[in-house]
């Protein structure tokens, strides 16, 4: 073909994109990936680039919830002290096979040992390797939890705990929590370059890493040996597109399949468009407004109760969330299980306020300080209008409001030391674990470690919570649970605010796509129309 | 010259270290703790915070961390970044191509039609064309880049499906990375035409956006320049000769009015570096500017002072090259020079 030819052919092409070869499925993610060993990070988009797409972990969360199901191991025990656990590894899977490494065994005990072992022990051979900060194998107290493990065959490995926790095996479903190849870490060992464990990737994942160009584009390619079968889509494209406006743009011309966190005000105009489908499911977050119980005059209840009653809650969700958030009754979001769903709420009632202050002396109310959050966070996207809407609310009552705020590390540098009177914060969970609520951000140890923003410490709801973590009976603890949410409500440490919906807007020809509430997206099971 | 040369390089070590320092400290007076930004609302014990501020050398005193930082980029070593923990160099290199590129197509084409705008609306000087030149690269040279960006991108790809959003290449070409250079390696790897105009579509409308404001500040120079050497003696000696005008703009005048574009040609790479911190975001162009956007979202403060360092650099050897161009093209300061 004469290169004239050539170039008339490429004008003809001017107006339509490249077409695509096989299934090639094309997902606008918002941010690169920091690493591609989900063990050393702790962000949505490294966790989605990494650990959803190219390892498994030894339990998993079904796709779209947050139930544990089966990943690596196909079945597990608890002896009854709740301390040790026993986890039967599937057979046959196989790890990927890259241009650096071909595998020449399946997975074993021994790879399980691998990857537990390098967050754990400090001597092990690739504990400092690309940085050694194990943020949320750390943050989740794995490090402490954990007493030993140990091979008992090819196919068995049993997990020793220091003490019973009952959140563990969700915990071990975490995106963090996955399967790295022994053999290929031998491998990079003997090589000596073994910080590749981590730049170039070798999981047993629906998909293998083909090539990551920085900051533009990560593709990857099905894994044809995969346990689970091999994905329907052939490959998959992330192409990295920080502003969500012009993500929404990108799909709108078909440049993607999907878009990672559309913008609340780009959501009508996407759900308009003739070829997009938008999504939304509740998710598994909670937006509060904490009260520092140990400062006057939080640290009396009635005044808490007070205010609780006073907050017109229903139209924040109006004019913060635009809609897109449901009023939250309990600390724990109603898809996680154990949440008090048919608990009492403060319903809004200004004169039950008023009474509650004067019982307490401050019929004339009183000046204060609330803290707006400073950054839009997927529970609160805009803490400074509703600190204005709730400013409001509370002159109603006669209380007057200076609005403070900081930038975001100060926010919760000082929160956490308890120099605020009321703050906004939220807190979408880990593991769908009722624990990662009220264990996290409510029980006394909390108030030290500074989570616990309201610093309320009560002796009956912990005794309450420990109880329900120590138990692996899931009635059991939802029960013990339910009567802590109960308690939680009387006290009023936080007025509960919202849950807010996740959405997900995506091209009409996307099958099997399912809203994950913990925010992580699984690939494996989609499929792309004609 | 090679004494000039010399000369100029080493006025440059003071305006070095003033960036570094400068670099250096803005990162730091920005409020937020990366570490406390790495732990989010989960926040840590006391001793998880020590420990990872003490890993990434923060628990230093200021002065020690800058004597630090100073010394070793004197070595060449720039550190490694706190998120991705590749050294700061090796991360700079991935990405100094995409931003060449831009940058280079965006000044091709502001040259290529500032220059005969302004020589246009010299030649009419106070005539409409003049004012409208000088209207038109006003409006230019004052558009905010983000704004003029997204109006394109609506106008051009949303509405006529032209060009596509953003990105750098079309996700259906896997073109492996050979130089860097996307316009050079679907050539080295053989990826043909379909591929080449592809990236070139990717190309138009960032180096459309990134090339508007040195396109008018080029145009605005190059008449002023114009209109002045148009009225020295040797053009009216010209004029007299019986020279047409034509003769006189293009054959005597244009060349000695080019000089001080050329310095504002020198100076717009300055201007091309900044404006694509900005560009680089909205598209999605995976340059420098969004890695150092980026880091400072995430206070990767061995990436922000390193990569700030290596964009001086650059813009020094830049205007180091241009003053030699400059002594070069121009007779007078080439023979005292020597």
């Amino acid at each position: 073909m004469t290169a004239i030819k050539r170039l008339i052919l490429c004008g003809l092409v001017f107006t339509g994109s490249a077409a695509f070869a096989n299934k090639t499925f094309v997902y606008c993610s918002e941010a690169s990936p920091s690493t591609f060993n989900p063990q050393l990070a702790d962000d949505g988009p490294t966790f989605n680039a990494s650990s959803q797409m190219l390892y498994n972990r030894l339990v998993e969360f079904e796709t779209g919830s947050t139930k544990v199901i089966p990943g690596l191991a196909s079945s597990w025990t608890v002896s009854k002290d709740g301390k040790v656990y026993t986890f039967n590894l599937q057979k046959d899977v196989q790890f990927h096979a890259t241009d650096s490494f071909k595998p020449t065994r399946a997975l074993t005990a021994d790879d399980v040992l691998f990857s537990f072992e390098r967050p754990l022990k400090k001597d092990h051979p690739f504990h400092q390797v690309n940085g050694g900060n194990y943020v949320y194998f750390k943050g989740m107290d794995m490090h402490r939890l954990i007493k030993s493990i140990e091979k008992l065959d090819a196919h068995t490995v049993r997990f020793t705990l220091n003490w019973a926790e009952a959140p563990f095996i969700a915990n071990l479903a975490m995106s963090f929590a996955v399967i790295l190849s022994k053999e290929y870490a031998d491998q990079l060992l003997r090589a000596g370059t073994p910080q590749k464990l981590d730049l170039e990737p070798v999981g047993t994942g629906p998909f293998v890493l083909k090539r990551y160009v920085k900051d533009n584009t990560i593709r990857y390619e099905s894994h044809p040996t995969y346990f689970r079968g091999k994905a329907k889509l052939d490959k998959v494209v992330f192409a990295i597109t920080p502003d969500a406006n012009v993500r929404a743009q990108k799909l709108k011309t078909g440049e993607c399949h999907l878009m990672a966190e559309p913008a609340p005000q780009d959501i009508k105009g996407l759900e308009a468009h003739k070829s997009i489908n938008v999504m939304s499911q509740m998710g598994a977050n909670v937006g509060y407004l904490a009260f520092n119980t140990q400062k006057p005059p939080f640290n009396k209840v009635e005044v808490r109760q007070a205010i609780a009653h006073a907050l017109n809650r229903e139209s924040y969700l109006q004019v913060v969330y635009q809609g897109t958030a449901t009023l939250a009754k309990n600390p724990i979001p109603p898809t996680v299980w154990g949440s008090a769903k048919d608990g009492k709420d403060y319903e809004y009632d200004i004169e039950k306020a008023k009474a509650l202050l004067a019982k307490v002396g401050l019929a004339k109310g009183f000046e204060t300080e609330l803290w707006t959050l400073p950054v839009s966070r997927p529970y609160n996207p805009n803490g400074k209008k509703m600190g204005e809407l709730m400013q409001s609310d509370l002159a109603k009552i006669g209380i007057k409001v200076k609005l403070v705020t900081y930038d975001w590390p100060t926010y919760l540098a000082k929160t956490r030391v308890g120099e605020h009177q009321m703050a906004q914060l939220g807190w979408t969970t880990d593991n769908g674990d009722p624990d990662n609520f009220l264990g996290m951000l409510l029980s006394c140890s909390a108030v030290g470690g500074g989570a616990n923003l309201a610093r309320w410490c009560d002796k009956s709801f912990d005794v309450m919570i420990l109880k329900a973590k120590t138990s692996t009976d899931i009635k059991k603890r939802t029960v013990d649970y339910v009567r802590a949410q109960e308690l939680f409500k009387k006290q009023a440490p936080w007025v509960t605010l919202a849950h807010a919906s996740v959405y997900r807007a995506m091209s009409k020809n996307l099958e099997g796509y399912k809203i994950s509430p913990l925010g992580m997206e699984e690939f494996y099971p989609l499929d792309l129309k004609k | 010259m090679l004494q000039f040369l010399i000369k100029r390089i080493l006025h440059s070590v003071p305006t070095l270290i003033g960036v570094s320092l400068v670099a250096f400290l803005l990162i730091r007076l920005v409020p937020g703790d990366p570490v406390l930004l790495l732990l989010g609302e989960r926040g840590g014990s006391e001793e998880a915070v020590l420990e990872m501020r003490q890993n990434l050398g923060l628990d230093r005193p200021l002065w020690q961390q800058y004597l630090n930082f100073v010394g070793n980029a004197v070595t060449g070593d720039l550190g490694e970044s706190i998120i991705s923990k590749r050294s700061v160099w090796s991360e700079f290199l991935d990405r100094f191509p995409a931003t060449i590129e831009l940058s280079v197509l965006a000044l091709f084409w502001s040259a290529l039609l500032g220059i005969p705008l302004g020589v246009l609306a010299a030649v009419r000087r106070g005539k409409f064309l003049d004012h409208l030149v000088m209207s038109v690269s006003l409006i230019g040279y004052s558009m905010p880049i983000f704004w003029w960006g997204l109006i394109l991108i609506l106008f051009f790809s949303v509405q006529l499906g032209w060009t596509p959003v953003s990105g750098r290449m079309s996700a259906a070409f896997d073109v492996e990375p050979w130089s860097g250079f996307l316009l050079l390696d679907v050539w080295v790897r053989g990826q043909g035409w379909e591929a080449a105009w592809q990236a070139l579509r990717h190309l138009f409308l960032p180096a459309l956006v990134l090339g508007t404001i040195p396109m008018a500040a080029i145009a605005r120079m190059t008449r002023s320049s114009l209109v002045e050497v148009l009225r020295e003696d040797y053009v009216r000696t010209a004029k007299a000769k019986g020279l047409t005008r034509r003769q006189v703009v293009y054959g005597h005048a244009l060349q000695n009015a080019l000089l001080p574009v050329i310095t504002v040609i020198g100076l717009m790479v300055g201007t091309l570096l900044t404006g694509a911190v900005l560009t680089e975001t909205l598209f999605s162009w995976p340059g420098v500017g969004r890695w150092l956007v980026a880091s400072v979202v995430a206070r990767d403060y061995p990436v922000l002072q390193g990569g700030v360092f290596l964009l001086a650099i650059v813009i020094i050897a830049v205007n180091v090259g241009v003053d030699v161009l400059y002594t070069w093209f121009n007779p007078r300061l080439r023979d005292k020079i020597g």
